[in-house]
């Protein structure tokens, strides 16, 4: 009777936010980076405690700041795996206007740690790399450009990313940090690529880089000595990369034991850019793969989701989100196998680093978001088959 | 077949019915767009495979490589063979007979494993009554917060090594160390400088160049493929052991703070002996000087001889006459004016202790008797341009390049304008600091017939063909005159029957931190070249504050300080290095008398 004159409880049309987001999440990929930053934890008992015991600190001072900046990433990283699309969109633009503001303090306000390379701004108890928090931000905005770059009559989108991408490379590289331009350089051309690059274009893009790789190992000490050593066929023991390589031959398929490694004493990046030489130490072979094996199912899991997706944006930004996140583990790993040249660039989730940890819990809250389950209108296809 | 966007036709035939004709071109346009996205979307679906399918590749190369690796064994093998991975990394230095100066020795470094240590307690007192610096109280619990590795101790004598095997407990290991030793102590510390361990690892541990020539020479020294091959010095160890003495006891004797010595040959530039006083053990380095405030000099690691920059007082005068000579501006007897004191400007140039050697002065007798007055009037004579370069020339205005890690550190002090009256000061040693090594290498040149030679710590083959800064004409004038400064001048004491010894004196008022100069602190100088009829070597002595106190009143000049040392050093060191004294005719008429 009451509904009869009151009208019916609106009825709730769409399903509560968390079973839908359970529902459409992909779990495999979550789950795989809660074990990465489990991974990055259990290393960092090991990894961290000789840069403790150097700056006269408790042993595991920096396992607890990795797990209080970890579990806010956890926490930031589902959040944005809530959000549509569009709302995605407007953060990730959002963030991207806030990073390159912040970038383009760097050299008033930034500080450089004494490592050559001004990258922080230091709060005292904590530092922040906006290049981090750049990332992210930089494939959305581009994906969005692309995206509308798609429609007819679109502004000219491809161009405007493109020169987007050319100021923050020129920024990243007056720090210098070549490796972070790098990467931009590579999100825009995987976005671009996937949005419909011409070959022929393709093939210009990747010959530019060559050459201004070249032209920066001709006018940068810092970064020739790195090339230098990666090109030089033996390894000096004595270096970061003999090191590494020789802790993964000491760790064996089943490493030399929790705690005996003796990497982490030698290497003063054993925590970030070579912890992978620590996981492959003291767990040897079986945890380098499994952490491996983690990284390829995000990827490439995440990349097959796209597949189906219809929305160019959507399409695109996971595809570069995707990328760069694989992109930097590969690298990482990469270099300490000698595959690539020695460059900083840390393990996403497992390396210890606040900004770092937190970056890619945003990363991989938005591909999360943008890799969800959700109606993609498949049926038309099928109709279209018949036409 | 495109659709056109508006088909006339069409357009036509919707306004005959009266509907909007735009609704057709949105209609056409909607469809365009979905052929459009069609497309790109089919286009990007094969991209993110290829994207997929070479992320997948790459990570399964990288997977295989680190496989690989994992596979293979680790070079420095573990434990089969302890010992085999650190034979002789790092090159010995020998001196240029092939002595040792520099070797390594292998001991052990201990370490502690508490995982496996069956009675930690018992073990930190043992290890405590070994080592007395080490508590046990800290040992135990070092032992006993969980860790499963610590250092103990980086190196063990023999002796220690067995008390602690005596302990016996397993959580006790040791692992080889390359020690460097310096079997000679002291001797030629400051060219040796010192090393210490770089990166340790339970196998090996990397011994590192902390100063001196094992700093500056660090990569030869740890290059493998040279790791047989001794690094030969120029140093004669004989020579320098005697140096050393006859310079401490010196030191010692006059109440120097410091003293330094350099010889030098003076055709290759090689450095026979170099040191500096007080020394230190490279075996057992002691800390640098934290206090900031704390003068350089204070500590035994400061080299004077390369590091120490001093105004060299009167030893620079032979410069403004051998220069003048090469001009032709004077000759050795030409007369010059040495009228004490001479006004210039406001200043007031006076000779030592306000004497008056004037009216008129030989340039000879100028360098004889070190008229400030006579050298400032023969520097007026070349200007300042032509004594910059001069002095350029002969590598003040350049740190040395001699292969100590310090010696680019230790740039001369120049002044930075050049007037007329810093001219004067200049010519005769004030107002421009340089180090005892520039002034060995610019005596060389005058020793040697006018050529720079390049000092140097190595064992040269041959003399080295330098700049020619003086014509061999001035230079024998030079030496010449040097001479006369020990037969009749200020260098008296420096006679040493049989060598002819030349050279200059110079003292020069210490200067003081707050600008001025001290009145009664010297650094005295005693530059020589010797046999005066043919040099063969440079020699430069100096003396930080030394008093002579055997007179009745304290004495400062470098005449009864650094003179008679140098004389002593002469005496000793020139039958050593093989030259033969130039006896007086009387003493072979005295052997061949004696033979009959």
């Amino acid at each position: 009777m009451t509904d009869m004159v009151y009208g019916s409880n609106p009825v709730r049309v769409t399903e509560p936010v968390l079973p839908r987001w359970w529902r459409t999440i992909d779990k495999w990929t979550l789950t795989s980076v809660f074990v990465l930053f489990g991974i990055g934890l259990l290393l960092g008992l090991a990894a961290s405690v000789p840069l403790a015991t150097r700056n006269g600190l408790e042993p595991f001072y920096y396992v607890q700041r990795q797990a209080f900046f970890g579990l806010i990433a956890l926490v930031v990283m589902i959040a944005i795996s809530m959000m549509s699309p569009p709302m995605v969109r407007r953060l990730g633009v959002l963030g991207f206007a806030v990073a390159m503001v912040a970038l383009m303090l760097l050299p008033f306000i930034g500080t450089d740690f004494g490592k050559g390379a001004v990258r922080w701004f230091s709060f005292g108890f904590a530092s922040v790399q906006p290049s981090e928090f750049l990332k992210p931000g930089f494939v959305i905005v581009t994906a969005w450009l692309i995206a509308a770059s798609q429609e007819i009559n679109s502004p000219p989108g491809k161009s405007i990313s493109f020169a987007i991408a050319l100021i923050v490379v020129a920024f990243l590289a007056m720090q210098p940090d070549f490796g972070q331009a790098a990467l931009i350089v590579f999100a825009w051309g995987v976005i671009y690529f996937v949005g419909g690059a011409p070959m022929t274009l393709i093939g210009v893009v990747g010959g530019l880089v060559t050459a201004f790789g070249f032209v920066f190992y001709e006018s940068s000490e810092h970064f020739a000595r790195r090339i230098d050593g990666f090109l030089s066929p033996d390894v000096d023991p004595r270096t970061q990369l003999g090191y590494a390589a020789n802790a993964i031959q000491e760790g064996g398929f089943f490493g030399v034991g929790v705690g005996e490694g003796q990497v982490k004493w030698s290497l003063p990046d054993a925590h970030t850019d070579f912890i992978i030489a620590v996981a492959a130490e003291e767990y040897g072979l079986i945890l380098v793969l499994i952490i491996l094996a983690l990284y390829g199912l995000i990827v490439v899991r995440s990349l097959m989701r796209l597949v189906k997706e219809r929305d160019p944006f959507t399409r695109l930004a996971g595809a570069g989100l995707a990328c760069i996140f694989g992109v930097q583990a590969m690298i990482n790993m990469g270099v300490a196998v000698r595959l690539l040249p020695a460059k900083g660039m840390t393990l996403p989730f497992v390396s210890y680093g606040g900004s770092s940890v937190i970056a890619a819990g945003i990363t991989m809250g938005m591909l999360l978001a943008l890799s969800r389950a959700r109606p993609r209108g498949e049926i038309s296809d099928i109709f279209k088959r018949g036409r | 077949m495109r659709t056109p966007l508006r088909p006339l036709a069409r357009i036509l035939h919707a306004r005959q019915q009266g509907e909007n004709p735009d609704t057709i071109e949105r209609e056409n346009l909607r469809l365009r767009h979905e052929a459009m996205r069609d497309k790109s979307r089919a286009r990007a679906e094969f991209r993110l495979l290829v994207l997929g399918l070479a992320f997948f590749a790459a990570f399964t190369t990288i997977g295989a490589r680190m496989g690989l690796l994992a596979a293979t064994e680790p070079v420095e093998p573990r434990a089969s063979a302890p010992g085999a991975e650190i034979i002789a990394q790092r090159a010995d230095i020998v001196d240029r007979n092939g002595r040792i100066l520099a070797t390594n020795i292998t001991t052990h470094a201990l370490y502690a494993n508490p995982k496996v240590m069956v009675d930690p307690k018992g073990v930190a007192q043992k290890l405590a009554e070994i080592f007395p610096d080490m508590k046990a109280k800290d040992l135990e619990r070092r032992f006993t917060d969980g860790r499963s590795f610590l250092w103990v101790r980086k190196v063990l004598s023999p002796e220690q090594m067995q008390r602690v095997h005596e302990i016996g407990d397993p959580g006790l290991l040791f692992g080889p160390r390359e020690m460097r030793l310096y079997p000679n102590g002291t001797l030629a510390a400051h060219v040796l400088g010192g090393t210490s361990f770089g990166a340790e690892g339970v196998h090996s541990a990397e011994v590192i160049g902390t100063a001196g020539i094992e700093k500056a020479l660090d990569a030869r020294l740890r290059d493998p493929a040279q790791g047989d091959k001794p690094l030969t010095l120029s140093l004669d160890l004989s020579v320098q052991a005697t140096i050393e003495e006859v310079l401490y006891a010196g030191m010692t004797m006059l109440n120097a703070k410091g003293a330094a010595a350099i010889l030098m040959d003076v055709r290759t530039g090689e450095i026979v002996a170099l040191t500096s006083l007080p020394t230190f053990d490279p075996n057992d380095r002691p800390n640098p000087l934290v206090d900031k405030n704390a003068e350089p000099g204070d500590s035994p690691l400061f080299n004077r001889a390369v590091q120490g920059v001093y105004e060299l007082g009167s030893t620079f005068k032979i410069f403004a006459v051998a220069q003048a000579l090469e001009l032709g501006l004077v000759a050795p007897e030409t007369l010059v004016d040495a009228n004490a004191p001479m006004q210039w400007g406001k200043h007031r140039i006076k000779e030592f202790e306000g004497k008056n050697y004037g009216p008129l002065l030989s340039v000879t007798d100028v360098i004889a008797k070190s008229s400030n007055v006579g050298t400032a009037h023969i520097a007026l004579m070349i200007g300042p341009l032509r004594q910059q370069a001069f002095l350029k020339s002969l590598g003040f205005f350049e740190a040395t390049p001699v292969e100590l890690i310090e010696a680019p550190g230790a740039r001369p002090l120049i002044p930075r304008k050049w007037p007329e009256i810093v001219t004067i000061t200049t010519s005769y040693g004030h107002g421009m600091s340089a180090s005892p090594l520039h002034l060995a290498a610019a005596y060389a040149a005058i020793g040697n017939g006018g050529v720079m030679v390049k000092p140097t710590l190595l064992k040269r083959e041959g003399p080295t063909t330098g700049v020619r800064v003086m014509s061999e004409k001035t230079a024998h004038e030079a030496v010449i005159m040097l001479r006369r400064v020990v037969t009749e001048g200020t260098a008296s004491l420096g006679e040493v029957p049989g060598y002819e010894v030349a050279g200059k004196t110079g003292t020069a008022d210490k200067p003081m931190r707050t600008g001025g100069y001290y009145k009664d602190k010297v650094v005295n100088t005693f530059a020589s070249v010797f046999p005066a009829s043919n040099p063969q070597y440079v020699l430069i002595v100096t003396l930080d504050e030394p008093i002579d106190t055997s007179g009745s009143e304290p004495r400062r000049t470098a005449g009864w300080t650094a003179v008679p040392v140098a004389a002593e050093i002469i005496r000793r060191v020139a039958p050593i290095m093989g030259l033969r004294p130039k006896l007086e005719p009387v003493a072979t008429d005295a052997v061949t008398a004696a033979s009959n």
